[in-house]
């Protein structure tokens, strides 16, 4: 990390000048800081009362004492935490994300001093969401988790949202939750309430997949590794380990004795091979078929082998995230009002897929899919279901329902597939696959049509905002962590986007695109994150974090001034109830943001990223997103705070 | 693809139906005045889905300009709509506004031409 030598003022240099500017009744200056007037007037503190001999005296004598034999142990050797570091380091934590708390004042001493700050990094975040959405992003693209720390009861309530982020999302990021269990370590006034809970985990156990509190520094290591286990065994989903104080402050006693157990992860389990040889019969007769896909592929070859299956039944894919580029002919296409068989992949939104819902004042919902098609579900999520939180929707029925992995499961669903295909069935399917594709290419078409539409409007439509940054980005290593262009991006590697993950609703999403630049820094890749201003709002003070860990990556706003799914709501009731039609054109109390305007720039500016704006005039934009990618290509976080339209 | 674009994409469907035998074509539509309708297409609030410019392509209204469907069919389905769009009836958006704003939608000029934008033609 570079050091600007003329921005180093120390503490005793920064009081001596003070001092002497004080006397001279001048300006006091300090690089980076706004002039002080000196002439101001500024409130006096409270003079101390005089000590008198006697009372000095005793303080002498009560300060030099010998201290009883039993309270003289001020110092340690081999704390615990230290062992708890070889444990961490063992799992492979790349960083480790946290807002300091005293609850872990010894893993953090630890982490720093024995463990070099290296392997896992030290992330300094602002706030425990951002800390755990940091988590959350930085899985996206690495495929393995990072550690947060926290501690209970506080930091623990903090970090909530983004462990339901990860709950929701499937993503295994490792929380290690400090607390003070034994009543006699809490100091008074400090720790009884602010920092101990009887049970911490409880707290998030309805969103954890695993969680334990050990006892000692042995079952410390075997629960560290357990939990690394459990995180990331499909379905994957968080892990919470409570990590005692007095554990991380007090001496191993023989670390000979100690062992740290070794991490062997668990395969993904495979579909039944007659369930899957039944399925493959079904796709390769079917007329029309479609794949309806939710987060499938973990990596690469995930990508692959969902491009592979679709491509060997001609079929299309619809959804899929990023485990199918999104201009493959067979992206996006079919229909399942017309599709005899349909196949879905870790779909937890299954119903909503297959069945018509309608928000007016009196819901309902019909199914979409023809009375005779068939519903097959190879899905994860069938093997792990919480009560409380639920990540599910209506019952979905289905013809067969195979409870596996679905990536494990596609070498063997093509293999059975390509073995039924007939040159018959290859004439239907190569037809099909004719028919998609001129589909595939018209769709494209009316993409470039329909951003003809509001070209030059002001505020920006999203359409020309999404066309100018990919325009800017199209040629180099890009990758989106965050929003994205739609079809025009041309999403061909399965880094470009990130999956499934999630921050808990609106305030996380900034913090995970952060957390997914990190990931995506040691591959140099432009990092471009479309950055809504309500979710900003939130937790920005993670914007801070970006620029100190120096995570290169550009901030497109998308500022339209408002809570703009709220006011879409209001709206709503609104015209049901038929009174107050121009509300939402006045400025919707509650969902507006304006009144004053806030300047996302001057805020980026504050924690020292590069930052331009507002910009309303869509010809603005190209310049000013070539000066930002400039900025961000030499390892800065850059911010185009750009006014745009809602929706 | 969640239930929002599925239900968008229905919603397209079905307007894309009825839109492409109506616009240009005329219309038994009373007589509004388009620059009334440009502003209570903002003060009703239906550039709220539909854009500004009734461009639409986001993830909410579909697009209306150039493509607007005939009067009794965008009437009706404004008054009682058969998807996921906000009702408005007469009590909220009287007969004449929205003749008004049928007006301003059908007098929006094309939109540039796909080959004269460079960002949507470099392969």
């Amino acid at each position: 990390m570079a050091t600007d030598a003329n921005s180093h003022v120390d503490r005793r240099g920064f009081l001596k000048g003070a001092a002497a500017g004080a006397a001279g009744a001048a300006a006091l200056t300090v690089p980076g800081v706004a002039p002080i007037d000196a002439n101001a007037q500024a409130p006096q503190p409270a003079r101390p009362a005089p000590v008198t001999p006697e009372q000095a005296a005793r303080n002498l004598a009560a300060e030099t004492a010998p201290l009883p034999d039993e309270v003289d142990v001020q110092t340690v050797d081999n704390p615990g935490s230290d062992f708890m570091v070889d444990v961490l380091k063992q799992l492979d934590f790349e960083y480790i994300a946290a807002n300091p708390a005293s609850s872990f004042r010894g893993l953090h001493e630890s982490f720093i001093n024995y463990g070099g700050n290296k392997a896992p990094e030290w992330l300094t975040c602002c706030h425990e969401q951002a800390s755990v959405n940091i988590a959350n992003g930085y899985y996206a693209v690495a495929g393995k988790p990072m550690a947060v720390m926290t501690f209970a009861p506080s930091g623990l309530h903090h970090a909530m949202m983004g462990i339901f982020g990860a709950f929701s999302g499937h993503t295994p990021t490792y929380i290690l939750v400090a607390n003070i269990a034994d009543g006699k370590e809490r100091r008074p006034q400090f720790d009884w309430g602010a920092h101990s809970v009887v049970d911490p985990a409880d707290m998030v156990r309805d969103m954890v997949k695993w969680d334990d509190t050990p006892g000692s520094l042995q079952h410390f290591a075997e629960s560290a590794v357990r939990a690394y286990k459990m995180a990331m065994t499909e379905p994957r989903g968080p892990v919470v380990l409570v990590v005692d104080a007095s554990l991380q402050e007090n001496s191993v006693a023989d670390r000979s004795k100690l062992h740290i157990p070794k991490l062997t992860l668990t395969t993904p389990p495979a579909g039944d091979s007659g369930a899957v040889a039944e399925v493959a019969r079904l796709l390769v007769a079917a007329d029309n078929p479609l794949i309806i896909a939710g987060d499938v592929a973990r990596n690469e070859d995930g990508m692959r082998l969902l491009v592979e299956l679709a491509e060997t039944l001609q079929a299309p894919v619809q959804g899929g995230g990023r485990a199918m580029p999104n201009q493959h002919p067979l992206s996006g296409g079919g229909n399942v009002r017309t599709a005899d068989v349909i196949l879905a992949l870790n779909e937890d939104g299954l119903y909503g897929r297959l069945n018509r819902y309608r928000d007016q004042q009196v819901r309902n919902s019909t199914p979409l899919t023809k009375p005779d098609t068939k519903v097959l579900s190879i899905s994860s999520y069938d093997l792990y279901m919480k009560g409380n939180y639920q990540n599910v929707e209506r019952f979905q029925e289905v013809t067969m329902s195979i409870a596996a992995d679905p990536q494990a499961t596609l070498p063997s669903l093509i293999e059975a597939c390509k073995k039924l295909v007939t040159a018959d069935r290859r004439r239907v399917i190569d037809e099909r696959g004719k028919r998609l594709a001129a589909a595939s290419a018209d769709a494209l078409e009316r993409a470039r049509l329909e951003c003809t539409y509001g070209w030059d409007s002001s505020p920006i439509t999203l359409q020309r905002l999404a066309l100018e940054v990919y325009d800017v980005i199209r040629d180099k290593d890009w990758a989106s962590v965050g929003g994205g262009g739609g079809r025009l991006w041309n999403v061909d590697k399965f880094y470009r986007t990130m999956g499934s993950v999630n921050g808990g609703g609106v305030g996380g999403s900034m913090s995970i695109a952060i957390g997914a630049a990190l990931a995506h820094r040691k591959h140099g890749r432009l990092c471009v994150r479309f950055q809504p201003d309500g979710d900003m709002l939130y937790v920005n003070s993670a914007l801070w974090t970006a620029t100190h860990h120096r995570i290169p990556m550009l901030f497109v706003m998308q500022n339209n001034r408002a809570y703009h799914q709220e006011v879409m709501h209001l709206q709503r009731m609104a015209n049901r109830r038929q009174r107050g039609m121009a509300l939402a054109h006045a400025g919707l109390p509650g969902s507006s943001i304006t009144d004053p305007n806030i300047d996302f720039a001057m805020m980026a500016r504050s924690m020292g990223a590069y930052a331009e704006g507002p910009i309303s005039n869509p010809k603005d934009l190209r310049p000013a997103l070539l000066r930002a990618v400039e900025r961000v290509e030499k390892g800065e976080v850059a911010l185009l705070d750009t006014l745009t339209q809602p929706r | 693809m969640g239930l929002r674009t599925t239900v968008l994409l229905a919603i397209v469907t079905a307007l894309s139906v009825s839109v492409l035998a109506a616009q240009g074509q005329p219309s038994n539509a009373p007589t509004g005045n388009a620059e009334k309708g440009k502003t209570l297409f903002v003060e009703r609030a239906c550039w709220q889905c539909h854009g500004l410019a009734a461009q639409g392509g986001g993830i909410a209204g579909p697009r209306l300009a150039g493509r607007v469907p005939a009067w009794p069919a965008f009437s009706r389905y404004v008054r009682r709509p058969t998807e996921e769009m906000i009702p408005y009836t007469a009590k909220s958006l009287p007969d004449n506004e929205l003749a008004d704003i049928y007006a301003w939608l059908r007098s929006i000029p094309p939109p540039p031409a796909v080959s004269s934008i460079p960002q949507l033609n470099r392969k």
